[in-house]
C-alpha cells in the first residue's frame, strides 16, 4: 500500500528535485534560522561578537606596533649611539599584554561556539524527531525514508558547517576587514585606495571563475546523480546480469556514464582550483605595488610616508586580502546548509496529524452498579464520553464492538480505492479479509486505528464514532500485528515490553508464553536478554513475528488487527506462529487479513474482497456453498 | 558479510591504487612540481622586498626599485601561472584517477561470481563505487596539490629566513618544534575522539531509521513520547561527546595565534637589537616578519591535510579490495560450447557458501532429471533448495561430486554457452528501468515483436501488457516499483523463456501470482515449451502437484523425489506440507 500512494509522485522526486533547486526566499531563511540561534543562545552571541572584535584588534594594534618600532624606536636608535632598550621593552610588554587578551578572547569565543552550534544542533535533532512522532503516517507513505534521513544526516551536518565555522568566520573577516581598512587609511590613503582597486580586481576575476565552476558542478552533479542511480540499479540486479551474461553491454553503459562525469567533474574542479591561486597571487601583485607606490611616497618625502609606515602597511595589505579569500571559500558552505535548512524546517512546519477527539479510555471501578472512573489500574476500562449539549459525562464500557457504515476512502481524494464497506463486527468475534493484492485489505484495517481518515460513511467502536476518540487512546485499546515485522535495537525483553511499558518480568514471559515465543526464547543463549540489532537480523522470520505477537499480547488489548505473513517460513515453524496467533485471538475481536486456511475456516464471518469492494460474506460452509469467487480461490478453480 | 581488509598492506594498497593512476601520470607528476614553483616565487617576493626597502627606499634609489619592482611583479605572475597550471593538473589528475578506479572496479564486478558478490553484498559495492571514490579523488587531490606544497612552503621560508639571519631563524625553528608537536598531540587526541564521536552518531541515525521504517508499530502502540524520551537521551549524549571532542579541537587557533605573536614579539626585540648593532637591516626584518606567517599557516596546513587524508585510508582500502578481488568461478581453457539436452545429473554433490564443509547446505545429492521433464522441488527454508538449483548455471561451484549437464560436467562449458541454455529467474529478481520491451529483450538481444509476444504469451504476462496503454513500450520505473510483484515476476519469466534454453529454472517465481494464473502459466508451459526441462520451486503444493516428478529436500538432503502420488504414500514432510495447506490453501493472490 505504501509503495502505491509513492507512485502517485514518481520515485525519487524529492530529493533530485531539492538538489537542482535553488533555495526560496534565502533571506527570509536565514532569518529564520538566526533567530532561532538567538533566542537560545542571544547572550553567547553578544559575547561571541565582543571576543571577535577584541580579538581583531589585538591583531592590528600589533601590525600597527610595527610602524612604532621602526620609526619610533629603531631608526632614532641608528641614528644617536645611546642604545636603551628599556623604552622598547615597555612598549613590547604593553604590545604583549594586549595579544594575550586577543588570544584569550579567541580561545572563549570558540568555545562558546561549540556550546552554540553543538546546542543548536541539538535542539533541532529533538524538535524534528519530536515532530516526526507527531507526523501522520501518510507522511511516511509518500516522503522516501531515504529523503526523510537525509534531512537528519546531511542537513544538520550541513548546518553545523556553516554555524561553527562559516559564521564566526565570516564575522571575523567583516570586522577585520573593517579594523584593517582603518588602519591603512591611518597609514596612507592613497595607497589603501590602490589596495581597494586590486581588491576589485580579484572580486572580478574570482567572481567570473566561481561563475563558471558553479555551471560545470552543476553539470557534474547531474552526472553524479545518474551514475550512482545506474550504479545503485544495477549493483541490486547484478546476479541478473550474470544470470542473462550481459556483462559486456553493462559495462559499456557505465563506461559511457562515467566518462561523462569525468569530463564534468575534471572542469568543475579545473575552475574551483584555479580560484585561489589567482586570489593569492592577485594578492600578491598588490603587495608588491603597494610597495614599489610606497617606496615612491617614501623617498618624495610627501604624505608623511616613512619606513615605519610602510612596513605596517605592507603587513596589513596581507591581512586585508586574507579574510576575502576566506569568505569566498566559506559561500560554498552557506549555500549548503541553506539548503538544509530549507528542509529542516519544511519538516518542522509540516502539518502534524490532528486529534480532535476528547473521548478519553479510563480505568474504572463498578460500584453500585455504577461505573466510577478511577486512576488506578483496575484493568477494567470504559470510554469517558463527554456529551457538550448536555453537559454529562457518560461512562461505556470498553467492550470491542467495531462498526463500518458506508465506508468510503481514497489515498487522494480523486481516486476512492474502497467503496461502501459495511462490516458489523460483535465483540469477540473474528472476522476474515480474503482476496488478490490491491484488493483493498491492508487499507481497511488502516481506517480502524485512524492511520487514515475516511472519505464518507461512519466506523464506530463500541458505538461512538471513532472520530470523538482521542487517536492515543483509540490506539492503545487497538492491538496490531504487522505483516512486516519491525523490531527495535535492544534486548528481546525490551521489545516484548514494547507493548506494554510497565509490565513486570513475569508478564512480560506470560506474553511470550502465550503465544509460543518463550521455547524459542529460552533456547538463546542469553534468553530473554538477548540484544538485538538491525531489526533483529540475528533471528529468522518466524522467529521475529513470534515475537510482534508476543509485543501485541502483553498490551492484552480487547480488539486486534492482524496481518498474517505470506513469507515462506517452513512448516514447523509456521504451524507454531498459528498457534501463537491463535491464542491470542481467543476472546478478542479480531480483524484479520488471512493467508492461512484454518484462520479463515474458524472465522465468524470471511469477508471477500476486490477492487475495494465486499463481493462476497459469510463463514467458510456458506461461502463454500454459493461456489462464487471465495469457492475459486479455495478450490483454484475457475468458475465460467 | 563484510570481509575484513586488515590483511592488506600499505604497500598493496599504493600499487593497487597506482596502477590506476595509469593516463594521468604526467598530471600526477606535474601538480607537484608546478605547486612548488609557486611556492619558490611566493618566497622570493618577500626577498626582493628587503631589497627595495634596503637598497632603494633607504638609501634613495628610485631605479632599483623599479627594477626590483619589476621582478617581483614577474615573479607574482608567474607564480600565478604555476598556481592555474598546478590546480589544472591537479584537477585532471584526481578526477582522472576517480574515473580510472570506478571503471576498474566496475570492470572487475562484472567477473564476479555470485559468492564474489555475496562476499560484498550489493550496498557495499554500491558504497565502494560512490563515497569511497570520492573520498579517495578528494585525497589525492590535496595530496597532490598540498602535500608537496605545505612542506615545500615551510622548509623554504625556514631556509630563506636562516638566509636572512641565522640567528633570528632559530627563533622560527623553535617555534616550529612547539607548534609541531602541539598540533601532532591534539590531532592525535581529536582524531580518536571523533572515531567516537561518528560511531555514537551513526548509532543515533540508525536509531532514527528505525524508528522511521516502524513508524507504524510506533504509532499502534502510541509510543511517540517513550521514542521522545530515548531519543533525547542518546541526541543528548553525543552532544556532550561533540562538545569535548571540539573543544579539545579548538585549541589550535589559540596556540597558533600565541605562537605567532610571540614569534613577530621576539623577531622584533631581538630584530630590532641586531639592526641597532648593525647586523641587520630594516628590510630584511620586514621579510622575516613575513616569512613568520608562511611557517605557521603551513604548519596547520598540513595537520588538517594529515587527518584528511587518513580519514580516506580506510576508503582506500575498500576500493583496493574490490580491485584485488579475484573470481572464483574461471572459464575452462577449452570450453565446451553447445549444450546436447536438457539433462541433469547430481552425482554425489555437496555445497557449501564460502567452502566451509562444517556448515554444507547440500549433502550427498544424488540425483538425475531427464531431458524435458518437469520436476517440481519443496521443503522448508535452509532446505537447500535454491543452492540446488544455482549449481546447474555454475553461478556457484560444487564442494564435491560432479554435476553434469546434457551430459557434460558444468566445469567443462563456456560460462555463457551454459549460462545460455539454463535460465534461472532468480528468488530475488530484478527489472531494470527502462521500457517492458528492453526488459524482456536481455533474453536475447534482437528478438524480434512476434517472439516476444510469444514468450509473453507463455509466461501470461501479455494479457497485462496488451492491457497497458502503452503496451510493450510502457516506461519501467527502477526496480519495477510501478508495477505488482505478480506482473513482475511474469515478465521475468518472460524474459527468461526468450532464451529458449534447454533448461528453465523458476525459484519460487509465481508466489505473488494468484492460484488461476499460476495454472495457466503451467499448462503455457507443456504445450509451448514440452521439450525444454523445468525445475520449479515453490512454497506452495499446487504449484507442483501435477510435476512429472518432485524433489522434497529437508536440512540439505533428498528426502524424496518422485510423484505427487508416491509421495502422499511414502513421504512424512510432503504429506505434512500438503495437509497444512489442504491442497489448494493459500488466499492471498
Amino acid at each position: 500500500m505504501a509503495e502505491k500512494v509513492r507512485v502517485l509522485r514518481g520515485p525519487g522526486a524529492g530529493r533530485m528535485q531539492g538538489k537542482g533547486r535553488r533555495v526560496k526566499e534565502p533571506g527570509k531563511l536565514f532569518r529564520r534560522l538566526m533567530s532561532r540561534v538567538f533566542a537560545t543562545y542571544g547572550l553567547h552571541i553578544v559575547v561571541v561578537f565582543f571576543c571577535i572584535v577584541i580579538g581583531v584588534l589585538a591583531n592590528v594594534q600589533g601590525t600597527l606596533f610595527t610602524r612604532l618600532l621602526i620609526d619610533d624606536y629603531i631608526l632614532p636608535m641608528l641614528k644617536d649611539a645611546g642604545h636603551d632598550f628599556s623604552q622598547l621593552l615597555s612598549a613590547m610588554a604593553r604590545v604583549a599584554v594586549l595579544y594575550l587578551v586577543g588570544v584569550m578572547s579567541t580561545y572563549i569565543y570558540q568555545r562558546l561556539m561549540v556550546r552554540v552550534s553543538q546546542g543548536t544542533m541539538l535542539s533541532l535533532r529533538k524538535e524534528l524527531f519530536q515532530k516526526m512522532q507527531e507526523l501522520p503516517v501518510r507522511y511516511f507513505d509518500t516522503h522516501a525514508h531515504g529523503d526523510i534521513m537525509s534531512v537528519y544526516t546531511n542537513d544538520i551536518d550541513a548546518l553545523r558547517q556553516m554555524l561553527s565555522q562559516a559564521m564566526p568566520q565570516a564575522v571575523n573577516s567583516a570586522i577585520t576587514i573593517v579594523c584593517v581598512f582603518c588602519s591603512m587609511l591611518f597609514l596612507s590613503v592613497p595607497l589603501s585606495l590602490l589596495t581597494l582597486a586590486m581588491v576589485g580586481v580579484m572580486l572580478f576575476f574570482s567572481g567570473r571563475l566561481s561563475g563558471k565552476a558553479g555551471t560545470f558542478f552543476a553539470s557534474q552533479q547531474k552526472n553524479l546523480g545518474s551514475l550512482n542511480g545506474y550504479i545503485e540499479e544495477m549493483m541490486s540486479g547484478q546476479k541478473v546480469v550474470k544470470v542473462f551474461c550481459h556483462e559486456s553491454q553493462a559495462i559499456e553503459e557505465f563506461n559511457k556514464k562515467n566518462d561523462e562525469l569525468f569530463e564534468s567533474a575534471d572542469n568543475a574542479n579545473k575552475f574551483a582550483n584555479i580560484v585561489m591561486p589567482v586570489n593569492a597571487q592577485l594578492g600578491n601583485v598588490s603587495y608588491v605595488l603597494c610597495a614599489i607606490a610606497g617606496g615612491l611616497l617614501a623617498l618624495s618625502g610627501r604624505t608623511g610616508m616613512t619606513l615605519g609606515r610602510l612596513a605596517s602597511f605592507l603587513s596589513f595589505n596581507k591581512s586585508f586580502n586574507m579574510p576575502i579569500n576566506q569568505v569566498s571559500m566559506q559561500i560554498n558552505s552557506v549555500v549548503m546548509a541553506l539548503a538544509g535548512a530549507e528542509r529542516i524546517f519544511a519538516m518542522l512546519d509540516e502539518k502534524a496529524e490532528e486529534d480532535e477527539g476528547y473521548v478519553t479510555l479510563v480505568n474504572i471501578r463498578e460500584k453500585d452498579g455504577e461505573l466510577r472512573e478511577t486512576a488506578e489500574h483496575t484493568g477494567v476500562w470504559a470510554w469517558k464520553h463527554f456529551h457538550q449539549a448536555e453537559g454529562r459525562t457518560e461512562y461505556v464500557s470498553l467492550a470491542g464492538k467495531v462498526d463500518f457504515l458506508g465506508v468510503d476512502f481514497g489515498y487522494t481524494p480523486d481516486h476512492m480505492v474502497l467503496h461502501d464497506i459495511v462490516i458489523h463486527a460483535r465483540p469477540g468475534q473474528k472476522i476474515a479479509f480474503v482476496g488478490s493484492t490491491g484488493a483493498g485489505k491492508t487499507t481497511i484495517t488502516n481506517l480502524i486505528n485512524r492511520f487514515y481518515d475516511i472519505a464518507d460513511g461512519k466506523i464506530r467502536y463500541d458505538d461512538i464514532n471513532i472520530n470523538k476518540i482521542k487517536k492515543g487512546d483509540l490506539r492503545r485499546s487497538l492491538g496490531m500485528v504487522l505483516q512486516d515485522t519491525h523490531l527495535f535495537t535492544g534486548t528481546i525483553r525490551d521489545n516484548i515490553r514494547y507493548g506494554k511499558l510497565d509490565a513486570t518480568d513475569e508478564e512480560v514471559e506470560a506474553a511470550a508464553k502465550l503465544v509460543n515465543a518463550d521455547d524459542f526464547i529460552r533456547r538463546l543463549p542469553e534468553g530473554y536478554d538477548t540484544f538485538l540489532t538491525h531489526d533483529g537480523t540475528a533471528l529468522s522470520q518466524g522467529q521475529r513475528q513470534l515475537l510482534a505477537i508476543a509485543r501485541a499480547a502483553v498490551a492484552d488489548p480487547l480488539v486486534l488487527i492482524l496481518d498474517e505473513a505470506t513469507s515462506s517460513i517452513d512448516t514447523r515453524t509456521e504451524r507454531i506462529v498459528q498457534e501463537g496467533m491463535d491464542s491470542l485471538m481467543k476472546g478478542r475481536t479480531t480483524f484479520v487479513i488471512a493467508h492461512r486456511l484454518s484462520t479463515v475456516r474458524n472465522s465468524d464471518c470471511i469477508l471477500v474482497m476486490e477492487n475495494g469492494r465486499i463481493i462476497e460474506r459469510g463463514t467458510h460452509e456458506e461461502l463454500i456453498e454459493q461456489k462464487h469467487r471465495y469457492y475459486e480461490l479455495y478450490t483454484g478453480k475457475k468458475i465460467s | 558479510m563484510e570481509r575484513s581488509y586488515d590483511n592488506l598492506s600499505a604497500k598493496e594498497v599504493f600499487q593497487t591504487l597506482g596502477a590506476c593512476v595509469k593516463g594521468f601520470r604526467l598530471a600526477s607528476v606535474l601538480t607537484p612540481v608546478f605547486m612548488i614553483l609557486e611556492v619558490i616565487m611566493e618566497m622570493i617576493i618577500p626577498m626582493l622586498m628587503a631589497s627595495i626597502i634596503d637598497e632603494g627606499v633607504s638609501v634613495g634609489n628610485m631605479n632599483h626599485i623599479y627594477t626590483t619592482g619589476f621582478k617581483m611583479i614577474a615573479a607574482a605572475l608567474f607564480g600565478l601561472f604555476a598556481g592555474v597550471m598546478g590546480g589544472r593538473f591537479g584537477a585532471l589528475a584526481s578526477t582522472g584517477l576517480a574515473r580510472n578506479l570506478r571503471r576498474d572496479m566496475y570492470a572487475n564486478i562484472q567477473t564476479f561470481s555470485f559468492s564474489n558478490i555475496d562476499r560484498f553484498s550489493s550496498s557495499g559495492l554500491v558504497t565502494r563505487l560512490t563515497t569511497d571514490v570520492t573520498n579517495v579523488q578528494n585525497a589525492y587531490q590535496m595530496i597532490l596539490r598540498m602535500f608537496m606544497r605545505a612542506p615545500a612552503s615551510l622548509v623554504s621560508a625556514v631556509f630563506m629566513s636562516l638566509l636572512i639571519s641565522p640567528k633570528l631563524a632559530s627563533i622560527y625553528i623553535v617555534a616550529v618544534f612547539f607548534l609541531g608537536g602541539f598540533l601532532v598531540f591534539v590531532m592525535r587526541r581529536v582524531t580518536g575522539y571523533f572515531r567516537q564521536v561518528f560511531e555514537k552518531y551513526d548509532e543515533l541515525n540508525e536509531s532514527v531509521e528505525e524508528n522511521v521504517s516502524a513508524i507504524r508499530v510506533v504509532k499502534a502502540f502510541v509510543r511517540g513520547g517513550f521514542e521522545n524520551a530515548r531519543f533525547s537521551k542518546a541526541a543528548e549524549n553525543i552532544y556532550r561527546l561533540f562538545v569535548r571532542a571540539e573543544t579539545m579541537l579548538i585549541t589550535n587557533m589559540p596556540v597558533m595565534q600565541f605562537t605567532v605573536y610571540a614569534c613577530i614579539l621576539s623577531i622584533s626585540y631581538f630584530g630590532a637589537r641586531l639592526i641597532v648593532s648593525d647586523e641587520l637591516s630594516t628590510g630584511q626584518l620586514m621579510s622575516l616578519l613575513a616569512y613568520c606567517m608562511n611557517i605557521l599557516v603551513s604548519l596547520m596546513m598540513l595537520s588538517i591535510i594529515f587527518v584528511m587524508v587518513s580519514m580516506s585510508a580506510a576508503s582506500a582500502r575498500r576500493i583496493t579490495e574490490v580491485l584485488r578481488e579475484k573470481p572464483d568461478i574461471a572459464e575452462p581453457e577449452r570450453p565446451v560450447t553447445e549444450v546436447k539436452d536438457g539433462a541433469v545429473e547430481f552425482r554425489n554433490v555437496s555445497f557449501s557458501y564460502g567452502g566451509n564443509s562444517e556448515k554444507a547446505v547440500l549433502k550427498n545429492i544424488d540425483i538425475s532429471i531427464r531431458s524435458g521433464e518437469t520436476v517440481g522441488i519443496v521443503g522448508g527454508t535452509g532446505s537447500g533448495k535454491t543452492s540446488l538449483v544455482n549449481l546447474i548455471s555454475r553461478l556457484y561451484d560444487v564442494n564435491s561430486g560432479e554435476l553434469l549437464v546434457g551430459g557434460v560436467n558444468v566445469r567443462e562449458y563456456s560460462l555463457e554457452t551454459l549460462r545460455n541454455s539454463v535460465a534461472v529467474v532468480l528468488q530475488k529478481n530484478e527489472i531494470f528501468s527502462g521500457s517492458i520491451l528492453e526488459n524482456l529483450r536481455w533474453g536475447k538481444e534482437d528478438a524480434t515483436m512476434e517472439e516476444v509476444r510469444s514468450a509473453a504469451k507463455a509466461a501470461c504476462a501479455d494479457e497485462f501488457i496488451e492491457r497497458m496503454e502503452e503496451g510493450y513500450d510502457t516506461w519501467i520505473e527502477q526496480g519495477g516499483s510501478n508495477i505488482s510483484g505478480g506482473q513482475k515476476q511474469r515478465l521475468c519469466i518472460s524474459r527468461a523463456l526468450l532464451k529458449s534454453p534447454r533448461i528453465l529454472i523458476l525459484d519460487d517465481s509465481t508466489s505473488a501470482v494468484d492460484t488461476a494464473t499460476d495454472a495457466k502459466i503451467r499448462a503455457a508451459f507443456r504445450e509451448y515449451i514440452p521439450e525444454v526441462t523445468k525445475l520449479i520451486i515453490a512454497q506452495r503444493i499446487s504449484s507442483v502437484k501435477d510435476a512429472d516428478r518432485i524433489l522434497v529436500l529437508d536440512q540439505g538432503r533428498v528426502s524424496g523425489f518422485d510423484t505427487h502420488e508416491a509421495l502422499m504414500e511414502s513421504n512424512g514432510i510432503y504429506r505434512d506440507v500438503y495437509e497444512s495447506q489442504n491442497g489448494n490453501g493459500d488466499f492471498d493472490e
